[in-house]
């Protein structure tokens, strides 16, 4: 099952609007909530990422039968030292997402923690694309 | 404790949940900070200052489901409208964050760390 999102620049308001998709799809298909969870924090924790620091991006969802495959491309500044991002606390967000309960610096290291796999591939200037795989067994 | 006696002991409003006001509740965890939030593997009641859209987003992902807002912060109609969707409860207070936590503790709810 493949499905497309659309994150614009700035808009808070929808942020979370394709993890919550997701997140019915997963608990309709009856996959367990824990690794529901998993798969929701790491995309929603992408979403705004992309909102908070891109141009706006895609969200190209894969749902097969033992695997959710994820990726979030966004264009925008990209992230020159993409070993520094991962460190926790480390962050460059702007006062505004801050004041939406983000900009700690836990964003990357968190989809880490919750994925399978993590793959961060960027280039400055042009964007950063986030790759993620949980497995459900 | 119930989330009656919690409404009570904070001289709470409730804007959603009314149905749950029997619930029990045991645990609780403090943050206006949203990034803490998503990374909790329970499912404790949620008690913070923080009052937008992505309040009600962070707790959908996270599966908390009883959120208290202190500093009279009151929610708006859509998120409450959002959190209607996910069947959840949403109680505001004029307390701080300080006293309504040393309140909740004194009463019995327990931490999760």
């Amino acid at each position: 099952m493949h499905q497309e999102y659309t994150v614009i620049e700035g808009d808070f308001t929808n942020a979370g609007t394709a993890s919550s998709s997701v997140k019915k799809t997963l608990k309709q298909l009856g996959v367990a909530p824990q690794i529901v969870k998993r798969v929701v924090v790491a995309l929603y924790e992408a979403e705004v990422n992309a909102i908070a620091h891109a141009y706006g991006g895609k969200v190209l969802v894969d749902i097969e039968a033992d695997k959710i495959h994820m990726v979030v491309a966004d264009k925008g500044p990209g992230i020159p030292d993409i070993a520094q991002a991962m460190q926790e606390g480390y962050s460059t967000a702007r006062p505004e997402v801050r004041d939406m309960g983000f900009g700690a610096g836990m964003g990357l290291p968190n989809m880490q923690k919750n994925v399978d796999v993590l793959n961060v591939t960027s280039e400055v200037g042009v964007g950063t694309t986030v790759e993620m795989i949980v497995n459900f067994v | 404790m119930t989330l009656r006696e919690i409404v009570e002991t904070l001289n709470a409003t409730v804007y959603l949940g009314q149905a749950r006001l029997d619930e029990e509740v045991t645990t609780a965890f403090a943050s206006d900070l949203m990034s803490d939030v998503l990374t909790l593997k329970d499912t404790p009641m949620l008690i913070t200052g923080l009052c937008n859209v992505q309040t009600i987003r962070t707790c959908d992902m996270a599966t908390l489901d009883i959120v208290v807002f202190v500093r009279n912060k009151k929610p708006t109609a859509d998120m409450v409208e959002l959190a209607e969707d996910n069947d959840m409860v949403l109680i505001a207070t004029s307390y701080s964050m300080f006293k309504t936590c040393g309140l909740l503790f004194d009463a019995g709810i327990q931490p999760l760390y």
